[in-house]
């Protein structure tokens, strides 16, 4: 396995590629690149496109975890292609869009048109009637309180969790376990005066927390180890006490 | 023909951009937002360490306000900021932060009572008062006095870009994805809009507006080292030289920011240092001390990398397969603090280098990080030159940083000039200037010129590849525009730069198809990627002093006599390989802080002849407003207040301090 001591290995990277405003079909395409030393698959991806394929489609933003641009499917499983290292993979990696999401060609999908939905469908944002005065010393928060918001702030929208949930592809409808964190999150902030009668509204139903079927790809597979589990649980058991 | 028409037209959907649209649609304007990318991915989310404020809650932060900040930015510019701008900036900064914290930022909060920090590599035991309990919190920074850095985490760009979003979405503000501006349109000295392209599609569309403001952030891509995203390739302030009627200005000010993980280049937060970070040699010896007894590690950026650039080349560095670099060491922190307030970090360390930094070293050397230079505006963030034209955040020159920018000094200004110039918009949009006077022909004809280089490109014999001439340029920028500035290889490097510049006239594509193409996206960037690195080594190369970030071996003092000047690049004729230079003295008799030492870094300034007389008038000033309040003396000095949107003019109240 020491890569000094038998040479670079030589890499496949099986992509599956289409172009839908061209008409061109799923198909998986082989190309090769030789591992270099700390490589991630966004210097590989990179390479490819330098080098075999000019017109290779994938996104990244940051390269460094941050973004939640370049979530695929990595060897079948949802993930952030610029932080996994090829030396953690085997030498044949299959690299595939996010499912759920609509397809803009190979490795790129919408999740922008999605998460904007999703935001606009959940009201992501802090409800207050209250008009703030700017000059003033703001309101004091326990120190512990904001670190727990921060917590589920940390979502960066990646989509991972969505491509990963099964019951998305029962219902298409269904909010998905970023929804979830997302109601979790204002919940608990003080600042938006949204009860859970509100809240009811939003996901007290199948497409809500009451669709999940509790399978939690979603919290095997996020990136940012965001407490999904625990979270959905304690929703759920919320929102049923104010349904009833 | 497809127009879209709009009252302001964003160009940009980072913290910046963003900011101005909920400011500027809050006034009942109607306005789109233009972005590469979901707007929650710019690069604005990769900020790490916080921003700064003079909140004062923490008992670190005691005695500070807006004069400190203000000294301590313009100190950190090495006086190239415009000082009437860092006093609309320090000033607004509270305000922003409290407007997060409103909009649900979940900033990190006092605990009243004592708890452990490492201060200067010792232990040492803070005791917060009762009173700022649940107050928001400050880290300690580079170049500053107090701790004034408000941060969540190290993840605290990120919770603004979302916070801000969410309003923006809460606003009903149209987000354009995945939509390029790759023209502005304009005529006689207006700006009517932009050509824009899909990058899905590759159809272009007009956005026709009474204002459009660049909002796209800073072009780090021209380096091939740098901690910014991929996305951070400078079109928007490229679009606006284009026009040969705006300017950029300052754009040989680049800084290079002390700690990226080597080789990547990903940064890893100033916050490190602030929280008691040290930086160490191959020897495993701690080294900043010995070049800067003051301020150590935490001197300013362009102060710090080059000591340590210095150290590396004075043989002290640690050799590897990549090259040489230098030690972070955060493990005397504990990972308990590692855990809650560097995650991101940590979490960059385990991924990109296989480290736990509670118990490894950090590799880390300099890296290009952000661009003080750009479109160079007013104090109001009005574009020179184009009237109706904006810029705001780090696409703008606006210039509040001069030739360093202070760390926690970039997201500040994100959301400050986002509130400011959102007002400023709303105010000409509502103003006789504001009217839009445009003809559909000149659209036409802006679309079919833009369309026709698009098509010389997909269709023409070109036989040059634009992604060679990338690398190539992003060498040349590394290796002779970098750190260490000399006049033989600034001169090497824009010969060299306008031979690519002849060469990006003729680059052929082996993808014809019209969208959804990233080799024509880069070909057509890379033409006016050259154009910016050209100004930057240009400028660089003109510029027979150092200042700040830009230090050049064969001119190691700061001259303020001959050079106390902005640099502004003009790009009138598209067959030009050089830009334009023009200089735009700093008015030193107008100053509220005459240039002098910063209390850091090189004592060697030449004086400026109307230094003197500027200080003795300031101390005249002072002695005869006696005990007047802080106020009233700095109206005296430097009146700024006409320049702050009525809504933004209140006085900012702390904790234990009687307005």
């Amino acid at each position: 396995m020491n890569a000094a001591s038998s040479g670079p290995r030589a890499l496949t990277l099986r992509i599956l590629r289409s172009s839908p405003t061209e008409g061109i079909a799923p198909h998986w395409q082989d190309f090769h690149v030789e591992e270099a030393e700390g490589m991630t698959l966004f210097i590989a991806l990179n390479e490819v496109r330098e080098t075999l394929d000019p017109a290779l489609q994938f996104d990244f933003v940051c390269r460094a975890g941050i973004c939640g641009s370049c979530g695929m499917l990595i060897n079948g499983k949802p993930g952030l292609a610029c932080r996994s290292l090829t030396r953690d993979l085997g030498a044949l990696i299959t690299l595939a869009p996010l499912p759920v999401f609509e397809l803009i060609g190979d490795l790129s999908v919408n999740t922008g048109k999605w998460m904007r939905g999703t935001a606009e469908r959940l009201e992501t944002w802090i409800h207050s009637s209250q008009e703030v005065d700017l000059t003033a010393v703001e309101t004091p928060m326990e120190p512990e309180l904001a670190e727990a918001i921060y917590e589920l702030d940390r979502c960066i929208e990646c989509g991972c969790c969505v491509a990963g949930c099964g019951t998305l592809r029962m219902r298409e409808e269904f909010v998905g376990a970023i929804g979830l964190n997302k109601i979790a999150r204002f919940r608990l902030d003080p600042r938006d005066e949204r009860s859970d009668d509100d809240f009811y509204q939003l996901i007290g139903d199948d497409t809500g927390v009451f669709g999940c079927m509790s399978l939690l790809a979603c919290h095997d597979v996020c990136p940012k180890g965001l407490p999904l589990q625990t979270q959905i649980a304690f929703l759920r058991r919320k929102m049923a006490a104010s349904g009833a | 023909m497809r127009i879209i028409y709009t009252d302001v037209l964003v160009v940009g959907g980072g913290l910046a951009g963003l900011r101005a649209a909920v400011g500027a649609r809050r006034r009942g304007h109607d306005v789109i937002i233009l972005s590469l990318v979901p707007p929650k991915r710019s690069h604005s989310a990769a900020a790490q360490g916080g921003m700064q404020a003079s909140l004062g809650n923490t008992v670190k932060g005691e005695g500070d306000n807006e004069d400190v900040h203000f000294e301590d930015t313009v100190r950190g510019s090495d006086w190239g900021c415009d000082q009437d701008v860092a006093r609309l900036f320090v000033h607004t900064a509270p305000q922003a932060v409290r407007e997060l914290a409103a909009w649900g930022v979940p900033w990190n909060r006092i605990k009243a009572g004592d708890r452990e920090v490492i201060m200067d590599g010792k232990r040492v035991t803070l005791t917060e008062g009762q009173a700022a309990h649940g107050l928001i919190a400050a880290r300690d920074f580079g170049g500053t006095k107090k701790w004034r850095t408000c941060y969540v985490s190290d993840g605290t760009g990120h919770a603004m870009l979302y916070a801000v979003s969410d309003q923006a979405v809460a606003e009903s503000i149209p987000v354009h994805e995945r939509m390029e501006a790759v023209a502005l349109i304009h005529e006689g000295g207006r700006c009517h809009g932009a050509v824009v392209r899909n990058l899905v599609t590759g159809e272009l569309t007009a956005y026709v507006a009474k204002a459009t403001c660049i909002a796209t952030g800073g072009f780090g891509r021209i380096y091939r080292v740098t901690s910014n995203a991929v996305i951070n390739e400078g079109i928007g302030a490229a679009i606006a030289l284009e026009t040969g009627a705006a300017c950029l200005g300052n754009m040989e000010a680049v800084q290079f920011h002390p700690t990226t993980i080597f080789p990547a280049g990903i940064l890893v937060t100033e916050g490190c240092r602030g929280d008691g970070g040290l930086l160490k040699d191959a020897a495993g010896h701690r080294f900043m001390p010995d070049y800067e007894p003051e301020k150590k590690e935490l001197a300013s950026r362009d102060v710090v990398s080059r000591r340590m650039e210095e150290h590396i080349r004075a043989g002290h560095g640690v050799k590897s397969r990549f090259g040489e670099h230098l030690w972070l060491d955060i493990t005397l922190l504990g990972a308990a603090h590692i855990d809650g307030k560097l995650r991101e970090v940590k979490e960059i360390c385990q991924h990109f280098l296989g480290i736990d930094p509670s118990r490894d070293l950090i590799p880390v050397r300099p890296a290009q990080h952000y661009s003080m230079g750009g479109i160079r505006t007013d104090a109001r963030g009005h574009a020179r030159g184009l009237k109706g034209l904006f810029a705001c955040g780090e696409a703008a020159c606006w210039d509040l940083h001069g030739f360093n920018r202070l760390g926690g000094n970039s997201v500040a200004e994100t959301v400050v000039a986002g509130m400011l110039v959102g007002e400023n918009m709303a105010d000409f949009v509502e103003s006789a200037a504001g009217e839009l006077r445009v003809s559909t022909a000149l659209v036409r004809a802006c679309l079919d010129a833009e369309q026709a280089k698009l098509d010389t490109l997909l269709h023409g014999n070109g036989t040059e590849s634009g992604a060679e001439l990338m690398r190539r340029m992003q060498d040349i920028m590394t290796d002779k525009v970098g750190i260490f500035r000399t006049g033989e290889l600034l001169h090497a490097a824009v010969e060299e730069l306008q031979g690519l510049l002849l060469r990006s006239r003729r680059i052929g594509l082996r993808t014809r198809r019209p969208g959804g193409n990233p080799e024509l996206v880069t070909a057509y960037r890379v033409q006016k990627m050259l154009k910016l690195a050209l100004c930057v080594a240009y400028g660089a190369l003109q510029r027979t002093e150092s200042r700040g970030a830009h230090f050049r071996e064969d001119y190691p003092r700061r001259d303020d006599a001959s050079w106390l000047k902005r640099t502004l690049a003009t790009w009138q004729d598209d067959f030009q390989t050089l830009p334009t230079l023009a200089y735009e003295a700093l008015d030193v008799a107008s100053m509220e802080l005459p240039p002098g030492w910063r209390g850091y870094g090189a004592r060697n300034a030449i004086e400026h002849p109307a230094t003197a007389g500027r200080a003795a008038e300031i101390d005249a000033i002072r002695s005869a407003f006696g005990h007047a309040d802080r106020f009233t003396v700095q109206q005296a000095l430097m009146p700024f207040d006409h320049l702050i949107p009525a809504r933004f003019r209140g006085r900012n109240a702390r904790p234990g301090e009687t307005s």
